[in-house]
Order: C-alpha cells, then sequence, then structure tokens
C-alpha cells in the first residue's frame, strides 16, 4: 500500500456513536489514509456500538471515558500513554443538552441544563485539550465539531447555539496558547446531518429540507464530506491553519435569504 | 404477510440481531426484543430511510413494539 496522507500519525476519536456519525465519517477518512486510531465512548450502551466499528477499521483500542469527570478523561490519556507514549490528533465529537430544550424558547433555558450543556459540549474540549498536548512533543491537531447554529439563529437549536458560539471561541484560545508548540485546534462547523445526536433537535427533517433547498450545491452534506475536510485539517496538508471554523455546509452559511426558486415550505402541525 | 410487514421485521431482525419468529406483532422492542433506548432511536430512523416517511419524535415514542411500527408506517406510506 502507498504512503497515506496519515501514515505513522495516531489519534483519538471521541463521540462515536454509529455508522451515521460524523465521528464515523472522520475515522473511516483517517483509516484510509494509514492513521492508526484509539477510539473512547460513554457507557455499555456505545461500547457495544462502538467495538465493532473500530474493529472494522483494525483497531483494538477502544477505552471509556465520561467527558464530565476529570478522573475518568485523566484514566483515558494515562490509558493512551501507557499504549501510544506520544499522539498526534484528537477529534472531539461530543456535545449534549436535554432534548426537552431543544424546543421552544431559548429564553426559559433552565440553569442546570445551561451548565451541564456547556460542561459537555465546550468545557470537555477544552479540558480534553490540555492533557492531549502533553503527549505531542512533536506538534499533533486538535479537532471539534460545531455548527452554524452558533453564528445565527437556528430553529430549536437554542442553549446548544451558545454553547457551540462558546467552543469556537475556545478553539481560538487554544490556537493560540497551544500554536508555539506546534499544535493546531480548529473546528467544522458541518451542514445538518441526521445522526443519532440530531435526532433530538425540533423540526430536524425541516431544517435538512430548507438546507437541501438552499444551500449553493443545493445538497445535504454527508459523513464522508465531513471526513475529507477534517482529513485535511488534521494531516499536514493543514499544517499552516489554526484557530479556524471551517464550514462543510454545502456553501449555506454565505447565503444572505432563500433561493427564490426553491418552494416556499411551512411545517405542518397538528394542534 | 404484507410487504411492509416483511420489509418492516427485515429491519428488526439486523438491527437487534434477533431471530425472525421472535419479532411478533405484541413483541416489545426493549421489553422482547433487548432493544436500549439507543436501539429505538436507531430503529426509527432506519425505519424512515427505508420507507421515505418521517416519523416526528412524539409518534416515535409511542412506537415500542413490531406492531405498533407496521401500523404506523402503514399509515404513513
Amino acid at each position: 500500500m502507498a504512503a497515506g496522507l496519515m501514515t505513522g500519525k495516531r489519534g483519538l476519536i471521541m463521540g462515536l456513536a454509529n455508522d451515521k456519525s460524523i465521528a464515523w465519517g472522520i475515522a473511516k477518512a483517517l483509516a484510509d489514509q494509514g492513521a492508526e486510531l484509539a477510539f473512547s465512548y460513554q457507557g455499555d450502551a456505545l461500547k457495544k456500538r462502538v467495538d465493532p466499528l473500530a474493529a472494522s477499521l483494525g483497531s483494538d483500542v477502544v477505552l471509556p471515558c465520561d467527558v464530565g469527570d476529570g478522573n475518568s478523561i485523566d484514566e483515558l490519556f494515562d490509558a493512551l500513554k501507557e499504549r501510544w507514549g506520544k499522539l498526534d490528533f484528537v477529534v472531539h465529537a461530543i456535545g449534549f443538552s436535554d432534548k426537552n430544550e431543544l424546543r421552544g424558547r431559548y429564553v426559559d433555558t433552565s440553569r442546570d441544563n445551561f451548565k451541564q450543556t456547556m460542561d459537555i459540549s465546550v468545557f470537555s474540549f477544552t479540558a480534553v485539550c490540555r492533557r492531549a498536548c502533553t503527549m505531542m512533543p512533536d506538534g499533533g491537531s486538535l479537532l471539534t465539531m460545531t455548527y452554524y447554529g452558533a453564528e445565527k439563529v437556528m430553529p430549536h437549536y437554542n442553549v446548544m447555539g451558545v454553547a457551540k458560539a462558546a467552543l469556537e471561541a475556545s478553539v481560538r484560545y487554544i490556537a493560540e496558547d497551544l500554536g508555539k508548540d506546534n499544535i493546531r485546534c480548529n473546528a467544522i462547523s458541518a451542514g445538518t446531518i441526521k445522526t443519532l445526536a440530531a435526532s433530538g433537535i425540533g423540526d430536524f427533517r425541516y431544517i435538512l429540507r430548507w438546507n437541501e433547498l438552499n444551500s449553493p450545491l443545493r445538497r445535504n452534506v454527508s459523513i464522508e464530506d465531513v471526513g475529507g475536510s477534517a482529513l485535511y485539517l488534521l494531516s499536514d496538508l493543514g499544517r499552516g491553519v489554526t484557530g479556524e471554523v471551517h464550514h462543510v455546509d454545502s456553501g449555506y452559511h454565505v447565503v444572505g435569504m432563500k433561493n427564490p426558486e426553491a418552494p416556499d415550505m411551512t411545517l405542518e402541525r397538528k394542534e | 404477510m404484507s410487504d411492509i410487514e416483511d420489509r418492516t421485521r427485515k429491519i428488526v431482525v439486523e438491527h437487534l440481531g434477533v431471530e425472525q419468529d421472535k419479532v411478533t406483532e405484541n413483541a416489545s422492542f426493549i421489553d422482547d426484543l433487548g432493544a436500549d433506548s439507543l436501539d429505538t432511536v436507531e430503529l426509527v430512523m432506519a425505519f424512515e430511510e427505508e420507507f421515505g416517511i418521517e416519523i416526528p419524535d412524539d409518534a416515535a415514542e409511542t412506537i415500542q413494539s413490531f406492531g405498533d411500527a407496521v401500523k404506523f408506517i402503514k399509515e404513513a406510506v
């Protein structure tokens, strides 16, 4: 096999749930280019899903991690250090919010869910980067996943949009902190993709259809599309890029109003 | 046995790794077929894909058994 873009590189994928996951699109693209992968999961329900997927990419490094618990993150990185010593990249595809608050008004968000959403969706990336960077003496690349709802109001995205805005800001600060050690930190702002996590977002199918009709490429993106862009940011192709929020969204973020040729769409509701 | 029932059963058998004859009308995904809460979401996503239909969250929550799923899909297609 010819040397791939990721040959000789080792990295951790966090947030894989099933073969619809964005993390899976990224893992496949990296493995295809020769990367050696480790996976973390939270809880047995996810372990039984991650194990076979990891095995199909030739990985047997599948480790538990509850990112809401600092000790658990420590244990994950201790295990990786023991196994590999060094690390070249981390993919963080983790977020959480009470799905009852991903509908209705943002202004009604509870304090508890606000805190938990910020903790799991924002702070966890910072906490992971802090540990990962100690295993990157030769530099590395850190990647997280965000969404346009951080920049503009999207229906029902609510507290998750506020959290993603904070996550994007944290990408810039981490990029500055770690840049002098040749460790890069970026985010991919993926278009709407029907994943397990997205099933918690209200009216998601409407949002999918809207993006398909009104984005410049006139289609939704796939997990393979995101995988290709992640490969660029995680490989040496992206060596000059840090602090960036890269949109992989069929160009939706540049559009100012609906495509005049797209049909008007109204959600039908049974009251 | 209808085509919809066959296709629905095939999805359940493949996704949950259960014997075909266990997937009866009253079989509960969680209580009888060993599904966890993520499986139930994944099954709904698989039904939507197979039949090109939309199953809203509040309807998805009512689909607890194989019979519930077939009934919903028959009405939706």
